[in-house]
């Protein structure tokens, strides 16, 4: 069939054009394409199979690497801190998604009643998502700095507490103070997706559900929570595998500190194979941020799927 | 009359309270960073006076700042590297979008399943064999460096965004150009790029906000203050051992944050649109 096809399609063609050819869907298709396809490679897929293959070497900063297979990872599976680092990084994660999804979903209900202002309302509490994370991060570090905290300040003007705790130095503290300076940037994120995803949802539905009875509560449970679901989904997804790989925010407020207490993957990883100059420790432990990232995002995925009913 | 006051009450418990904790969590620390950048450092590091207005404001720390520091160099080198990237991130975003979009060729599916994956790749992932090559490429402490690894990070979301805004564009526009005889590149270039602009304005500002913010490739890459993006000069060159420059620092944290917010202030929309584009409209 497909020779017949072919063999007729050869009979009309006249002679061979290459603005002809250009048109063709394939050729046109791949030829946008590949520009940015091979760029990605370049950039994305190569380096991270050459991170693959700098893991399972023994690699000082500028040496050439000795390849010593899985030593690097078995070095991590023997360090403490390593596993220190794992339970840091699902505390962090857990609470401030959790916080950023209860309030962020708070929030969005709230702000979906008429009221004035409310583009400027909107436009307001996006701000810190979108400031650079490095510099509202500085401000946070002077909000919570040891002698001039102005939380202590407060606390202390209403004799609450004296002199106040030290926000960054104390290891528990300080996991709580990063988890909500992570929140206080992350939730108008969640916020204000949400409440594009409320604006979507059909006041006929609510019509309904009322007529059937249905209180405050029930159509929140049972019209607006299941509607959104997708959506919560896909930016509890990607809320939680950049939360799991955070960076910036621990580097400017701990440094992974005091005594190890906040570090995560990346801070760990960063501080080993820059700090350090151990290049192939340094990859190894980013790597392992793979295969519980991947466990996160399938249980996730099997949790909240969309109902395809 | 009851009944108003009640609801009046109501508007408060379930509105107007909320909103304003909600607001004053989210801005304190932008007045924070604006009251601590205004004050002497007598009065900055004085426990006696009352830290939350200003009582003597002066802009010593803005002198500093811009005559000490080569704060307007790393100002310039953040703008030039966000605009570049945000160009190439555009370009190469709609040269996959379109296609992708609108026409069925073999390896299709494949392109954007890896489009998706590269997207939810983090940073930190990468950032040891980047580091490597950039340093045997010769780009170490370059501002190219940057170029290259940022649309990394940015050209999987412009992708995704403008394939949402090309298949807005009714296919009957396209054959009737094509019918008048258009190529497909004239197609793309005189109908639907200009029916698309909403979609390029949302991905740029989306674009240019998340380059001025990058700071793990800055901070490994760029080690040269000539070089430097605001983040990581602010970190680098304004704690100087253990001495945190509190009064520059905030002047710094918010002559950085000023451009992103002009930018984002004329075009929250847009902005708003490409942040919800993903998951309210995918």
């Amino acid at each position: 069939m497909t020779a017949v096809l072919a063999a007729s399609a050869e009979r009309r063609r006249p002679a061979f054009s290459f603005g002809r050819w250009l048109e063709r869907e394939g050729v046109f298709g791949w030829l946008m394409v590949a520009p940015p396809v091979v760029f990605l490679v370049a950039l994305v897929g190569y380096p991270f199979f050459y991170g693959i293959w700098i893991s399972l070497q023994d690699r000082p900063v500028a040496k050439p690497g000795v390849f010593v297979g899985l030593d690097n990872f078995i070095n991590d599976w023997h360090d403490p801190v390593f596993w220190q680092v794992v339970a840091n990084t699902f505390v962090y994660t857990i609470a401030a998604t959790l916080l950023k999804m209860v309030g962020g979903l708070g929030l969005a209900l709230v702000m979906n009643q008429d009221f004035r202002f409310k583009n400027l309302t909107r436009a307001l509490l996006l701000l810190p998502f979108i400031v650079p994370t490095v510099l509202s991060t500085i401000a946070w570090q002077w909000i919570l700095d040891p002698a001039f905290s102005v939380i202590n300040w407060a606390l202390m003007a209403t004799g609450l507490a004296n002199p106040g705790p030290s926000w960054l130095g104390n290891p528990y503290l300080a996991m709580f103070s990063l988890i909500m300076v992570n929140t206080w940037r992350g939730l108008p994120f969640y916020a204000i997706t949400l409440l594009a995803g409320l604006q979507t949802i059909s006041p006929e539905l609510y019509e309904a559900a009322t007529i059937d009875g249905a209180g405050r509560w029930g159509r929140f449970r049972y019209v607006t929570l299941p509607l959104l679901k997708p959506i919560i989904f896909i930016v509890t997804m990607f809320s939680v595998i950049f939360t799991f790989s955070d960076f910036q925010l621990i580097y400017v407020l701990t440094r992974g500190g005091p005594a190890n207490a906040t570090h995560v993957f990346a801070t760990y990883a960063f501080d080993i194979a820059m700090g350090a100059g151990q290049f192939g420790q340094g990859a190894s432990i980013a790597l392992s941020m793979v295969p519980p990232l991947a466990l996160i995002i399938l249980a996730m995925a099997i949790y909240m799927r969309p109902a395809k009913s | 009359m009851t009944v108003d006051r009640r609801g009046w009450r109501m508007r408060l418990l379930t509105l107007w309270l909320p909103l304003g904790v909600s607001l004053l969590f989210a801005l304190f620390p932008f007045y924070w960073m604006a009251i601590t950048s205004l004050k002497s450092n007598q009065e900055l590091y004085s426990r006696k006076v009352m830290p939350l207005i200003v009582h003597y404001p002066t802009l010593k720390h803005y002198v500093d700042l811009l005559t000490e520091t080569n704060f307007l160099l790393w100002t310039w080198n953040t703008f030039v590297v966000a605009v570049v990237s945000t160009a190439i991130s555009l370009v190469f975003g709609a040269m996959l979008a379109y296609p992708l979009a609108r026409m069925r060729f073999a390896g299709a599916t494949l392109v954007s399943f890896a489009i998706a994956a590269t997207y939810l790749v983090p940073q930190p992932l990468l950032f040891v064999p980047l580091a490597d090559l950039i340093n045997r490429l010769g780009l170490g402490d370059t501002l190219t460096s940057v170029i290259l690894t940022y649309p990394t990070l940015l050209v999987p979301f412009c992708a995704w965004l403008l394939m949402g805004y090309f298949r807005t564009v009714p296919i009957e526009l396209e054959d009737a150009a094509r019918i008048d005889g258009a190529s497909r590149l004239q197609t793309l270039v005189k109908i639907v790029l200009p029916l698309c602009g909403p979609g390029f304005i949302s991905a740029g500002i989306f674009a240019f906000t998340l380059a001025q913010n990058e700071f793990l490739y800055a901070l490994i890459f760029l080690t040269k203050t000539e070089v430097r993006t605001v983040p990581v000069g602010a970190i680098a060159e304004l704690v100087r051992g253990d001495v945190f420059y509190w009064g520059q620092l905030m002047a710094a944290a918010l002559l950085g944050s000023i451009p992103v917010a002009i930018i984002y202030s004329f075009f929250v929309e847009h902005y708003v649109a490409g942040l919800t584009a993903g998951s309210v409209k995918g």
